[in-house]
């Protein structure tokens, strides 16, 4: 599902922020990405969305060879895979509803269409019922399960989760994670970076540990390093 | 395809939302266009009437040469294939005494004496030829030609040139070429106020909604979906500003002929513009339409292509 070869990423000359990353993600797998601040996790993350290039090596998502991949096409990657950001990234204006309806009404999806996915999706979270509310309206945890929702939407192979729980106290932080693990078993890829302890020891995946730019280890079920 | 249609027309709603949000960034951008639009359907409007007034000038200069009455038919054909084969000649035209009396009755129809008197006369007007240049402002191959002494013999009295016309076509072709340029200079002039304006107020648009626009980028909205909806807003400016320009043109010719005689503005023929803007109205129309859209939707082309960032980097 997502392959990297070789993958380096330099910032200006000597600002090395992935050093010869390899790594091969299955479909269906739940991967937890570990590691400090500037270790490189944000990087990866955004060379998978495509809105950094590397300075060298291979990258394969989807199928997609990346090193070919004209910037027109970019979009149509960004639709495969969904993505959480640690700040929501909601639009303030517009409600729960609008939010997660946006995501399919910017790829043409139909208004039956999207009468039929919203109500879902939001359900999946365990939003029902907020349908109207303003994001300033909810909590930390609902925001970041509105921006699940919207990730969802469109039924992405691929979930991208970047600190999903950075923002939240440790039980909304629990429900966010329990909603990715219900994503997961219908059948999504999840890349999970995270720096809360306690969400990797109690989920027991697969944990890469990156370390200044360079992946220091890589277990099947792992428990945090420190 | 149907998902494309679906976009289509999502993207035209945003560009009406975004045009009625943007409501008072936009007057200052429409004010601009419709003085552009307004210089551009003046020149056009001006230069079709100047043209129309050389035309007309033009039409009316003729060589008149009057011929003895003792010419027979037969020399009256000969001297006509000869004028036929000089240049510059448009038309001659035979008009026999009777046409020539028949002509003077007319002129002068209103003016009972002339008529009585001329009555009492066994015609005394002239047959004549009444030669038509090409080019108005080369005589001289047809004056050498008059002058010859055998084909003055044949003429009654002196060829009439209409002569100080060409002082009148002269300085309205150099009008004409005035209001054109200074027309094109101030369509230029403006059309880059315009766009510089329009420029700025999709640059301003595109900052209040900056959060907005990276997260429709994130979630894989194409770059059209982006850019649409500015594009779609410009060629809104361009539209209303088209539609103000020409209701101004209207208004000021409604004023100008119930208010003024067509005398009062000299060298522009006031009631023929105004008629040339009714008869034109949908091309004159036309035209501020496109100019509107062209200058509205390639400004918001450059702003958006500099100031949404579409590419990653590397």
């Amino acid at each position: 599902m997502i392959l990297l070869d070789r993958v380096t990423k330099v910032y200006g000359k000597t600002n090395i922020a992935l050093d010869r990353i390899n790594l091969h993600v299955e479909p269906k797998e739940f991967v937890i990405i570990v590691g400090q601040s500037g270790a490189g996790k944000s990087t990866f993350l955004k060379l998978l969305t495509r809105e950094e290039r590397p300075s060298s090596g291979k990258i394969i998502v989807g199928g997609i060879d990346y090193e070919h991949l004209k910037d027109k096409k970019i979009p149509l990657i960004r639709r495969k895979i969904g993505v959480v950001f640690q700040d929501f990234k909601l639009l303030q204006n517009k409600t729960v509803y609008e939010n997660v309806s946006f995501a399919l009404e910017i790829v043409g999806a139909s208004n039956s269409e999207i009468k039929y996915t919203v109500p879902r999706v939001l359900s999946i979270v365990g939003l029902q019922g907020k349908e109207k509310s303003y994001p300033r309206e909810l909590s930390g945890g609902e925001r970041q399960r509105v921006a699940i929702a919207r990730a969802i939407a469109r039924q992405p192979k691929i979930l991208i989760a970047d600190e999903p729980t950075g923002n939240l106290d440790p039980k909304h932080a629990w429900d966010v994670i329990k909603v990715l693990e219900k994503i997961n078993k219908y059948g999504t890829t999840v890349l999970l970076t995270t720096h809360n302890q306690d969400v990797v020891n109690k989920l027991k995946r697969r944990v890469i540990t990156i370390e200044g730019g360079k992946v220091v280890s890589d277990r099947a079920s792992g428990g945090y390093d420190k | 395809m149907k998902r494309r249609f679906i976009s289509i027309g999502r993207v035209f709603k945003a560009g009406m939302l975004n045009f009625v949000r943007n409501a008072w960034l936009a007057v200052a951008a429409i004010a601009v266009m419709v003085i552009t639009l307004t210089i551009v359907l003046f020149s056009v409007i001006a230069s079709a009437t100047f043209n129309n007034t050389i035309q007309q000038i033009t039409d009316k200069i003729d060589i008149s040469v009057y011929l003895k009455d003792d010419v027979n038919e037969q020399a009256r054909n000969d001297l006509i294939a000869q004028i036929k084969q000089l240049e510059n000649i448009k038309s001659v035209e035979y008009i026999s005494k009777a046409d020539a009396l028949e002509r003077y009755k007319e002129q002068n129809k209103d003016n009972l004496d002339l008529l009585v008197a001329i009555s009492q006369t066994n015609n005394p007007l002239p047959a004549s030829l009444q030669i038509k240049p090409q080019n108005p402002e080369n005589f001289d191959p047809i004056k050498s030609f008059l002058e010859q002494d055998n084909i003055k013999a044949l003429q009654s009295e002196q060829t009439s040139y209409s002569g100080d016309r060409k002082d009148a076509i002269d300085k309205i072709t150099s009008a004409t070429v005035f209001i054109q340029q200074a027309g094109i200079a101030g369509i230029i002039v403006f059309a880059f106020i315009s766009m510089l304006i329009i420029f700025n107020t999709i640059r301003m648009a595109i900052f209040n909604r900056r959060e907005e626009l990276n997260i429709m980028r994130l979630l894989g909205a194409s770059t059209w979906y982006i850019r649409g909806p500015f594009v779609i807003e410009t060629i809104f400016y361009g539209v209303i500003s088209a539609i103000i320009s020409v209701g101004l043109c209207k208004l000021v010719f409604t004023l100008q002929t119930s208010a003024f005689d067509a005398s009062t503005f000299g060298l522009l023929d006031i009631k023929f513009a105004s008629d040339y803007f009714a008869e034109h109205f949908w091309t004159i129309f036309g035209i501020a339409l496109a100019v509107g859209i062209l200058i509205g939707a390639v400004s918001s082309m450059i702003a958006t292509r500099r100031y949404l960032k579409f590419k990653s980097t590397k």
